[in-house]
């Protein structure tokens, strides 16, 4: 229990002292589709202000479908989401870039704002903005056609931090991307998510890009989906090439994978 | 290499049709079949010039009831498809009248309409029917391109905090452009057919239109007048998918894989 920012809970003094810091809470998410399948079993998590948290699991744990009932998507069959007041902005990063193949650069990073209702000019300055801070400077004209999988992945995460999200939803977004474009994407990302203080959650398959972002893996077992191991990592703040290979990152990376591996067979 | 056959992309199709036309000619010249029965290129060319006082205020008729019932169709089609996507009740509800419009017949609806409107309006006649048979290829291709926006799009705009309508107005309308202009290239065509076909079922008012023109030349045995205008239905048929597919250029060639240039 600590206190936090008073100024959100101006003369609710009994809330005041007692709010952890907790963004959002899932408590007892389960969700079962329509055709019967079981997705989620039993979801309880915890996710602080400010974390970089990785869902790890294999194909069909309900993990995008966890993210879906995070962002409101979906609506889970039993357990609530709880986030902390006031609810912050969300945005939402899709495997595809899903992009508007219609609209040049500039128009999708401006959707959210457009949306909301922004004048056009202080929406095209800051959609300019957030595309320069993804490295797409000079790129407002183009339309997704003409870019490249990783600077259509660039736009689609302007489009997310240009409505100035404060908890960032990813759902395996650089899975369909080589190597080298990935690991620029995550190196950018982390430097987004520490400039703007987000809280990101990040659903992947991948074991190393789990390790090389996170602060904490939550490992979940396959379908239905729940927790087979939380995991706290202590990266530092400032990661490399170097980090790759240093013995901290082999020795977490082992970590994850052994939870990985512990999930699928217990299942 | 590859310029020449760009070259040939044009030069063959016209090469080809002159051949049909002088073997065409040849063959009728050649055989002696009666000019009452089958006119020459040449007699079709001259019956052009000397009947245009007829032909040239036909087309212009004909042209007017098509671009009519086009535009009303796209109109239609396009205003009904998006109350569709609003609501499946108002769906289910006119799809079957739609349906019912499009299968029955258009020679079968020409007598009662005749009577509802009225024999002295067969000019709004002739329109309601070329409507009928050109308004459903708008309505159901624009009904399938309004469904067929990204999901993911919806579900992002959805926790953006869209409206409905900012969801139809920015996402599903863009995503249907392309196929309410496939259904518009063929409205077009259907317009046309419908424009002739009512005049054969429902008569010629007091203007003459180039399917009454063709049935008044082929009773009159003036077989080189009704190929005159079927020659102009040709060209007029061919201008209309020519300008539509312009339009579908116009408005897709930035970013619509079916209008884009491959690279080579």
């Amino acid at each position: 229990m600590t206190t936090r920012d008073g100024d959100a809970f101006a003369g609710h003094d009994s809330v005041f002292y007692c709010v952890n810091m907790s963004l959002l809470t899932l408590s007892g998410i389960s969700k079962k589709f329509d055709n019967g399948t079981q997705a989620i079993a039993r979801l309880d998590l915890d996710v602080a202000d400010g974390e970089f948290l990785s869902l790890v699991g294999p194909s069909g744990c309900g993990k995008s479908t966890a993210l879906r009932i995070i962002a409101g998507l979906l609506t889970p069959e039993t357990g609530m989401v709880t986030f902390a007041e006031p609810k912050p902005p969300i945005g939402f990063v899709f495997q595809e870039p899903t992009l508007m193949p219609w609209a040049t650069a500039l128009s999708n990073a401006r959707l959210p704002l457009d949306l909301n209702g922004h004048h056009r000019g202080e929406a095209n300055d800051r959609a300019a903005r957030a595309l320069a801070r993804v490295g797409l400077a000079g790129f407002e004209k183009a339309y997704p056609r003409e870019l490249s999988g990783g600077m259509k992945m660039r736009v689609s995460i302007a489009r997310a931090i240009a409505a100035e999200p404060k908890l960032l939803l990813m759902d395996e977004p650089f899975a369909a991307l080589d190597e080298l474009t990935r690991q620029a994407l995550n190196d950018d990302l982390l430097k987004l998510k520490r400039e703007d203080a987000l809280t990101v959650i990040f659903v992947t398959h991948s074991v190393y890009e789990s390790t090389y972002l996170s602060s904490r893996v939550v490992v979940m077992t396959p379908r239905p989906g729940r927790v087979a191991a939380d995991l706290a990592l202590n990266p530092p703040a400032e990661r490399d090439e170097s980090y790759r290979l240093s013995p901290q990152f082999t020795g977490d990376a082992g970590r994850v994978s052994v939870a990985l591996k512990s999930a699928m067979a217990a299942a | 290499m590859k310029r020449d056959i760009g070259f040939l992309r044009y030069l063959i199709p016209v090469v080809v049709f002159a051949a049909a036309l002088v073997l065409w000619e040849w063959r009728v010249h050649a055989s002696g079949i009666s000019p009452l029965v089958l006119a020459t290129p040449s007699d079709i060319w001259t019956a052009l010039f000397e009947h245009w006082d007829v032909l040239g205020p036909a087309l212009l008729f004909t042209l007017k009831i098509t671009a009519e019932a086009f535009v009303l169709a796209t109109v239609a089609g396009v205003a009904i498809a998006v109350l569709f996507s609003l609501s499946r009740v108002i769906e289910w509800a006119l799809y079957p009248f739609a349906v019912v419009l499009q299968v029955t017949p258009v020679v079968a609806i020409a007598p009662l309409l005749l009577i509802w409107i009225g024999y002295d309006n067969v000019n709004e006649v002739l329109v309601v029917l070329a409507w009928i048979i050109s308004f459903f290829t708008v309505l159901s291709n624009t009904v399938t391109g309004l469904k067929s926006a990204d999901h993911n799009l919806t579900d992002l705009m959805k926790l953006y905090g869209a409206s409905r309508l900012q969801i139809l107005w920015r996402l599903q309308l863009p995503s249907a452009l392309p196929y309410i202009l496939t259904g518009m290239k063929i409205s077009g065509g259907l317009a046309l057919i419908g424009a002739v076909t009512a005049e054969f079922v429902a008569g010629s008012g007091n203007d003459l239109g180039l399917g009454w023109v063709i049935t008044l030349s082929t009773r009159n045995l003036d077989t080189a007048q009704a190929f005159a205008a079927l020659a102009l239905l040709s060209v007029l048929g061919i201008a209309i998918l020519f300008a539509l597919t312009g339009l579908e250029w116009a408005l897709l060639h930035r970013w619509h894989e079916s209008a884009v240039k491959k690279q080579s």
